[in-house]
């Protein structure tokens, strides 16, 4: 297990040399000045610029200036938004909670109706169900997401009303930003309406989160389909079945558990994609998360926060990554064995 | 009961979350509104902008003004000042105080004393004073009051007593009352003020607000949402609503959507006017606004400070087509920057009509037979006097392609859009103007002067001496027809100059549910939520809103 944590925190420390080597490049490939991109600050004072000069040791070579930036983003400068003015650093604080949110929400989702789905129909191969379920999971995963939110916004809330269209929760109830994740702040508040406005967040999430939600569990149904029909074709299946034991024992004492560590090692692969669905589905439900805010920046050419929002993004993902496969590796002792390139 | 089983529980939590969403969600809605607006607005104090999206947020719901317009036939009536008295020369005008009025009580002020004349004192003395310690706290830009030399025409604000002010001004002017009762003439707090220069942080006396209006700023978040509570101690009857949110939606088909799905109860500039008339539930209704949307150049840049381009390119704009589509026809072809309806319109102004023979002969005069390339600024949001910008700035691109000009599009988001318009960074712009009040001045002098030009209200950075020279002469008399040749000149000169092109003057459109009662907008100047109530739906208990009238609960426990 040390020798494995070993690996992946070197593969981490990689990563990381090359992802604040992209971004820092972006702030010379962005039109203007790299300096002004690369701190955000459009209005600042002759004597600030020095300052920033200084911070960013622009007159050093250009090594020197990524260990200079390098060591602003670690102690957590990522400069100031060209739009707003306002430290990024906050700007994406007050965001991520809110599209990790989603994101789980939307997982969660997608693996409690795709795992069991994919199951079964591996249980009943080659039957009707099983065909149904894989032509359904194909049509859902070939369904584009925005095209997929504009039809349940039409759908749902304005023909039928059932949930709201936008946000993630109604404006009349006053909820304190606290830690950013909506559910939690509206426990720990203190509001009259606590529970209104539980349901109230229940229902905005529904939508956004079933949209995002779609792709992934068409995934999870094809990945827990194969990996439990796999399983059901080993010998010691064959052999617990020989001694007598039910259909339901078979399953869900030893199949079920056998084949869920495939799958949930694939869970990890899809929060990226995740976090790419959910990007796009903040625009169409104005979801307040980083997705939307890093393509509201993109309209405006706020080229600070495009650079910082992308670094803080991708590592997010590849900090995921990488906790998905200690999971992953606790729950299977073989794969602490495993090398890169092995399987 | 036992119930250990986690569906069970999960069934529990179902009815329960179910039992409390029936009764205090309807009646927190049922004492709430909320309006879908179309942007952010730029400050909290409308004596700063003159942009509609910021007047309509602030003015008329944070703040009171001395007097006030009434009416269909905008007869001044008195506000805050319980009457006023102006002497015969018209140099001197007093204002007798209201001796009841309240400033809002907030989270971050406590106010100790009622209104009085150092408050008012304190609100014109910023503005005048160059050196008011307040005068530069947000940039010392006020543009409204700069545009009309306010500075030039009140000498000096003597106070008589605690409930009585004296303007003396440099010479009568016709405008100064109706200047007064515009939405930019507020009423600020002195005390609040002095506060703040206690603790040394005077920028937030525009950032967070008090006023004497019928509502008070609770919490503003950018791009997303302003939530007003309604104040309690108001000096004539409290408004109806408790709270009053503004949800920041700046995209059309947003706002429409929340509006089909009852997310907003009143949505600003709606689009699909069949779709909303097609609802039962919905009313769209309209006020025939005092207003311009126009296609303005720098004129200080090359190549439009050449008048004969600005000609050319006047002929090249299908101004037809662009109400067709853009206005869907629910607009007026604009031949001046004045509206047809005002008293002072002139009939035999001339305007450029569609010829793009004309124009490619005036391109070649101007030394440009074979077209240039150029940017042009189309504005993020949808206002009265341009609903779509963009699509816009698309079908003049195609206009002008066709006598070899390359139109760029650029936009920025809306606060960024005009603060780069007034650093003069743009070469073409599309824009509008919204009157303030029902004066023609009001569109020749904010716009074009070449006092407007230092504020950066006048977007063109024209400045024509002989111009000037008649809209001030139209100012100094009383006499009706001698004002309206000299508007008639003036208007000749705009259509000779060619400074901008006006394209069109369009209603200004509201859609709301039908539950929704009382008046919002008026003529000109920003919207008003003070006169706004909500009746109960039909699937609601009436009873419910009879207790709750009755015992009208203070939001700020909540």
């Amino acid at each position: 297990m040390l020798i494995f944590t070993l690996r992946r925190l070197s593969l981490f420390t990689f990563t990381m040399l090359l992802l604040t080597l992209l971004s820092f490049s972006l702030s010379f490939l962005f039109p203007g000045d790299p300096l002004i991109n690369i701190s955000g600050a459009i209005n600042a004072t002759p004597s600030q610029l020095i300052e920033i000069h200084q911070r960013y040791q622009t007159d050093s070579s250009l090594f020197w200036q990524y260990i200079a930036y390098v060591d602003q983003v670690t102690s957590g400068n990522l400069g100031l938004s060209m739009a707003s003015q306002s430290m990024i650093s906050h700007e994406i604080m007050n965001l991520l909670p809110a599209t990790i949110e989603l994101s789980i929400v939307a997982l969660l989702i997608a693996m409690f109706i795709g795992i069991p789905l994919g199951f079964l129909a591996a249980i009943k191969h080659n039957k009707a169900t099983d065909n149904i379920i894989l032509s359904v999971s194909m049509l859902g995963y070939s369904l584009p997401v925005f095209w997929l939110g504009l039809l349940a916004i039409l759908t749902f809330s304005i023909n039928l009303g059932w949930f709201p269209s936008a946000g993630q929760i109604s404006l009349l109830f006053e909820i304190e930003l606290v830690t950013g994740i909506q559910f939690v702040d509206i426990l720990i508040s203190d509001s009259p309406y606590k529970w209104q406005a539980f349901a109230d967040a229940t229902a905005h999430i529904i939508l956004p989160a079933c949209v995002v939600a779609v792709a992934p569990a068409t995934i999870f149904i094809r990945l827990a389909r194969t990996s439990m029909i796999e399983v059901l074709g080993t010998s010691y299946i064959r052999a617990a079945s020989a001694k007598g034991l039910t259909f339901n024992q078979l399953i869900f004492r030893h199949a079920t558990r056998n084949s869920l560590i495939i799958v949930i090692r694939h869970v990890g692969l899809q929060f990226a994609n995740l976090v790419t669905i959910a990007m796009v589905t903040e625009v169409i439900f104005s979801w307040p998360g980083i997705g939307r805010w890093l393509i509201v920046s993109i309209d405006q050419r706020d080229y600070t926060a495009i650079q910082s929002g992308l670094l803080v993004l991708s590592c997010f993902i590849f900090v995921v990554h990488i906790m998905t496969d200690f999971i992953y590796a606790a729950l299977n002792p073989l794969a602490r064995g495993i090398k890169h390139g092995e399987r | 009961m036992n119930c250990l089983n986690p569906f069970c529980k999960l069934a529990l939590l179902m009815v329960l979350l179910g039992g409390c969403n029936d009764q205090g969600k309807l009646s927190l809605s049922q004492r709430s509104i909320i309006y879908c607006a179309e942007g952010s607005p730029e400050s909290f104090n409308p004596q700063l902008v003159t942009s509609g999206t910021t007047i309509d947020a602030t003015s008329n719901q944070l703040y009171d003004r001395l007097i006030a317009y009434q009416g269909d036939d905008n007869t001044l009536v008195p506000a805050l000042a319980k009457s006023w008295h102006v002497t015969r020369d018209g140099k001197k005008i007093t204002f007798y105080l209201r001796k009841d009025v309240a400033f809002h009580q907030t989270d971050y002020f406590s106010p100790t004393r009622l209104l009085n004349a150092d408050d008012v004192i304190f609100s014109f003395n910023r503005v005048l004073n160059p050196d008011h310690p307040y005068h530069i706290v947000s940039g010392g830009k006020y543009p409204f009051f700069q545009n009309i030399e306010f500075d030039h025409l009140v000498e000096q604000i003597e106070k008589i007593n605690d409930y009585t002010i004296r303007f003396h001004l440099s010479r009568a002017d016709n405008n100064f009352l109706a200047n007064l009762a515009t939405d930019f003439s507020v009423i600020l707090s002195a005390e609040y003020a002095q506060q703040l220069s206690v603790s040394n942080t005077r920028q937030y006396i525009d950032t967070f607000p008090v006023g004497t209006g019928p509502f008070k700023l609770k919490e503003y978040r950018v791009g997303s949402l302003i939530r007003f509570y309604r104040h309690e101690q108001y000096w004539q009857q409290p408004a109806q609503m408790e709270q009053v949110v503004f949800d920041i939606t700046s995209s059309n088909t947003g706002r429409l959507t929340k509006l089909l799905a009852k997310e907003c109860d009143v949505s600003s500039y709606p689009i699909a006017h069949e779709k909303i008339t097609q609802h039962s539930d919905l009313t769209l209704e309209s006020v025939t606004a005092l207003n311009v949307g126009y296609f303005g150049f720098n004129t200080t840049k090359a190549p439009f400070d050449n008048v004969l381009v600005r000609q050319a390119l006047a002929y090249a704009i299908n101004k037809k087509a662009l109400i067709d589509t853009i206005y869907q026809k629910h607009a007026e072809l604009a031949h001046s920057i004045l509206p047809n309806s005002s008293w002072a319109y002139d009939d035999e102004t001339q305007a450029q009509q569609f010829n793009l023979d004309k124009a490619k002969q005036l391109l070649a005069q101007a030394g440009y037979p074979q077209g240039f390339t150029m940017d042009l600024w189309a504005m993020p949001v949808q206002r009265p006097y341009n609903p779509n910008a963009i699509n816009m700035a698309k079908m003049i691109q195609a206009d002008f392609s066709k006598i070899n000009i390359t139109v760029n599009i650029v936009s920025y988001e809306w606060n960024t859009f005009l603060q780069r318009l007034s650093l003069g960074e743009h070469q073409s712009f599309l824009l509008g103007w919204s009157a303030d009040h029902p004066d023609p001045d009001n569109f020749f002098n904010p716009m074009l002067s070449c006092s407007a030009t230092k504020t950066g209200s006048n977007r063109t950075f024209w400045c024509n001496q002989h111009y000037d020279d008649i809209i001030h002469k139209a100012l100094k008399t009383n006499n009706i027809s001698k004002r309206k040749q000299y508007y008639a000149q003036a208007m000749t000169i705009l259509s000779q100059q060619t400074p901008l092109i006006p394209i069109a003057h369009s209603k200004r459109y509201q859609a709301r549910g039908n539950n929704i009662i009382g008046n919002i907008m008026a003529p000109f100047g920003g919207i008003s939520f003070y006169q706004v109530s909500k009746l109960a739906l039909a699937n609601e208990h009436s009873s419910e809103q009879d207790t709750q009238k009755n015992t009208p609960t203070s939001v700020d426990n909540h």
